[in-house]
């Protein structure tokens, strides 16, 4: 997403190049076989074939991982979004493409996920149907909300696709109109997250009051930006060492006091709704889930304690910092749609093997999918003395 | 120029306010309970009068086309654990210690018949983004369509009795569930549970018709001798039998704005595995939310409107800055 006129040479983003057959890329291809072989079983005979799902338990893993926390882990394009073209940060402008492609990635592999789990997949476009369309349902919200923000992130991302293949005047129209495709990539993101903590309000009593609240779209939606920020740290963290690029330490720390604003602004509302209506026991007197409350809450409160002052600038302390976040994230929305859920004596649910393979094949695919656009692409920011860059300036 | 907290929940604040305010519902827009519907029907379920014979499984079966589900290594009788997507009705049973007492909670028993209760403001409906869950406007069944239905079970994890079930044995699955027969109505036939139950425990009737059973019911004294209808109320067919001692619950009358299908028994209703629920529906506080938020898109719609101004003035910053 590039607002911005064509930067030196040394500034832009350009592909990074090199082998795309390395033992990582040939490990998560390998797994993202054999989780295609094993949809396969599930399309020929049926979710209950590879899954554990039950009439007590009839979300698994693919809709609490895949998408409920896939697509909060893929909030690092939102998330930088509203800081750069919202509040207008311009100098973290760098990161702002990394962070759209594995959005980009995490949605639409997210979005495509769900078409795994629906049981009759085939009647899918009956949530855009008119007369069929039911907008008083959380779930048409999301559904909506999510397929056209990943059309709106390919829009975005679209001048990197029309840099590689030249054609200037697609990319100049695309850019002229970014402004209002930007302001479309805040809004959509900002309801379906929301909408994803909606989503359990209509289980009523089946989620623990420790979860349960009318809150619960404002705290999904705190979260999933928390954890948008602290993905961008983690990736970019992850990014600059793996493809030994230039550390971009001081703008993550910067992202760091960001994305600690808004875990305190979680804490508050978490522990302030939990207190006015008087749960607050509950959080002492509910046996193992009051455990993983309290794990929940520990993984968001270490960022806030570790990112102070001088330490935001350490390299270390932010990746354990933004693994916390991600970590705290992840639990509390595994807690809300699995833990949490109680539907009745005598139902268990606990993922089979084979489920959790396709959840690790979605995610190999995912990192496959990075390193080989990043590579063939202009995403990431290359250090000046990189071949790749010359290349790329050159094929201008 | 660094970013404060305050500054950055400022900005928020500009772009997105109206998404912050889910908590506060706006009482215009607050979506109250739904009213029972003008000639809402339904079943009374006596728990006293049931005698665990299981004809109404039965009947159920034959009236949806459903083959019998087993539960033994033999499989020659049907026999059904739960409702299930292939079974749409079962009687349970509650017993405890030596279980000689009908409808005493120490060393008795008691039955208990699952199945839809028709939900005056049912999750499944509010649930279903496709329409496949539908309340009937006039008679309020609580009814299904697979022709629109995507599989995804939102209906199934959100029913707070459990009811919608979804077929994971098959790659061309269906929700099943409870219609109150509504293909045998038009015949001028009544829910088949109902007309084959030989006690009359479960029976067919408005809503109105219900209630005012369960009034006469519940005024007599126990150990003396009332007479119960069979099939449905007003049917004549009647059978005499000595009054029971209710316990002081009508399920259903109030149970998250009500049900249908309403219950008596002589145990309590915890004990015959009924969840304890507020009177308010769920559906009306997920309902509010969303209206809250979205309702004539008006929130998103100024929202829109502030991040796209937003995004301009950035986009023109950043090329100034250049």
């Amino acid at each position: 997403m590039s607002i911005q006129k064509p930067l030196s040479p040394a500034h832009r983003p350009a592909p990074l190049g090199g082998s795309l057959v390395t033992p990582v890329t040939v490990i998560c291809a390998l797994l993202s076989a054999i989780a295609v072989y094993i949809l396969a079983k599930r399309f020929i005979f049926g979710l209950g074939a590879v899954t554990n799902i039950n009439d007590g338990f009839p979300w698994g893993v693919w809709i609490a991982w895949d998408v409920v926390i896939g697509t909060a882990l893929a909030c690092g394009g939102y998330s930088m979004a509203l800081l750069v073209y919202i509040m207008n940060k311009g100098r973290y402008h760098p990161l702002v493409r990394p962070a759209l492609l594995a959005s980009l990635f995490g949605y639409t592999l997210g979005g495509a996920s769900v078409m795994f789990d629906l049981g009759r997949y085939w009647n899918f476009y009956h949530i855009f149907t008119p007369g069929l369309a039911h907008p008083d349902s959380v779930m048409f919200e999301v559904a909506v909300c999510i397929s056209l923000y990943i059309m709106v992130m390919w829009v975005e991302f679209s001048p990197a696709f029309f840099d590689r293949f030249g054609w200037t005047g697609m990319k100049t129209l695309v850019e002229r109109l970014m402004f209002a495709f930007i302001g479309l990539g805040v809004l959509l993101p900002s309801m379906h997250q929301s909408s994803l903590g909606s989503l359990l309000v209509v289980f009523g009593h089946q989620i623990h009051p420790l979860w349960q609240t009318p809150l619960l779209p404002l705290l999904f939606l705190l979260s999933a930006i928390a954890m948008g920020f602290a993905v961008v740290v983690f990736e970019s963290t992850l990014a600059t060492s793996g493809f030994r690029l230039k550390s971009e330490t001081r703008l993550l720390a910067g992202i760091a006091s960001v994305m600690n604003g808004l875990l305190a602004a979680y804490l508050v509302v978490r522990f302030g709704d939990l207190a006015v209506s008087g749960k607050l026991g509950l959080a002492f007197s509910s046996g193992f889930l009051s455990l993983m409350f309290w794990l929940e809450i520990a993984f968001f409160a270490l960022p806030l304690l570790l990112l102070q002052g001088a330490r935001r600038n350490r390299a270390r302390c932010l990746f354990i910092g933004a693994v916390s976040m991600l970590l705290g994230g992840g639990l509390y929305r595994m807690d809300g749609f699995l833990v949490a859920y109680q539907t009745g004596a005598g139902w268990t649910y606990f993922p089979s093997l084979p489920e959790l393979m396709v959840t690790i094949g979605l995610i190999a695919f995912e990192v496959l999918a990075y390193i080989v656009l990043v590579r063939v692409l202009p995403v990431l920011h290359p250090n000046k003395s990189e071949p790749a860059v010359a290349a790329a300036v050159a094929a201008e | 120029m660094t970013i404060s907290r305050r500054n950055f929940l400022k900005a928020a604040a500009g772009g997105g306010a109206v998404l912050a305010t889910t908590g506060v519902a706006d009482p215009a827009l607050a979506r109250p309970n739904l009213e029972m519907p003008p000639k809402a029907i339904g079943l009374l379920y006596d728990a006293t009068l049931c005698v665990g014979c299981k004809a109404c499984v039965v009947a159920c079966r034959e009236a949806n086309d459903l083959s019998p589900v087993f539960s033994t290594d033999e499989k020659l009788w049907d026999t059904p654990l739960d409702i299930s997507a292939y079974t749409f009705n079962v009687i349970k049973m509650y017993k405890d210690g030596n279980g000689e007492n009908k409808d005493q909670l120490k060393d008795g028993h008691a039955f208990v018949k699952r199945s839809c209760l028709h939900c005056v403001d049912p999750s499944c409906v509010s649930a279903c983004p496709v329409s496949a869950m539908e309340k009937n406007a006039e008679n309020g069944i609580v009814s299904y369509d697979a022709d629109r239905c995507i599989g995804c079970r939102y209906c199934v994890a959100a029913c707070p009795y459990g009811v919608p079930r979804f077929q994971y044995d098959t790659p061309k699955p269906k929700i099943g569930k409870c219609e109150l027969c509504r293909h045998r109505l038009p015949e001028g036939k009544i829910a088949a549970c109902a007309e084959k139950c030989p006690t009359g425990a479960t029976l067919f009737g408005t809503v109105e018709q219900i209630k005012g059973e369960i009034a006469r019911r519940r005024a007599a004294k126990p150990g003396e001798m009332v007479a119960y209808e069979r099939q449905r109320v007003g049917s004549g067919d009647t059978h005499e039998k000595k009054a029971p001692r209710y316990v002081d619950h009508v399920y259903g009358e109030k149970e998250l704005g009500g049900t249908q299908m309403m219950m008596l028994s002589g145990v309590p209703f915890v004990a015959l595995g009924m969840p304890e629920l507020p009177e308010r529906s769920y559906s009306s506080i997920s309902e509010t939310i969303q209206h809250t938020l979205y309702g004539g898109l008006i929130a998103p719609v100024v929202a829109l409107g502030g991040l796209v101004a937003l995004a301009w003035r950035a986009s023109k910053n950043h090329q100034d800055e250049e």
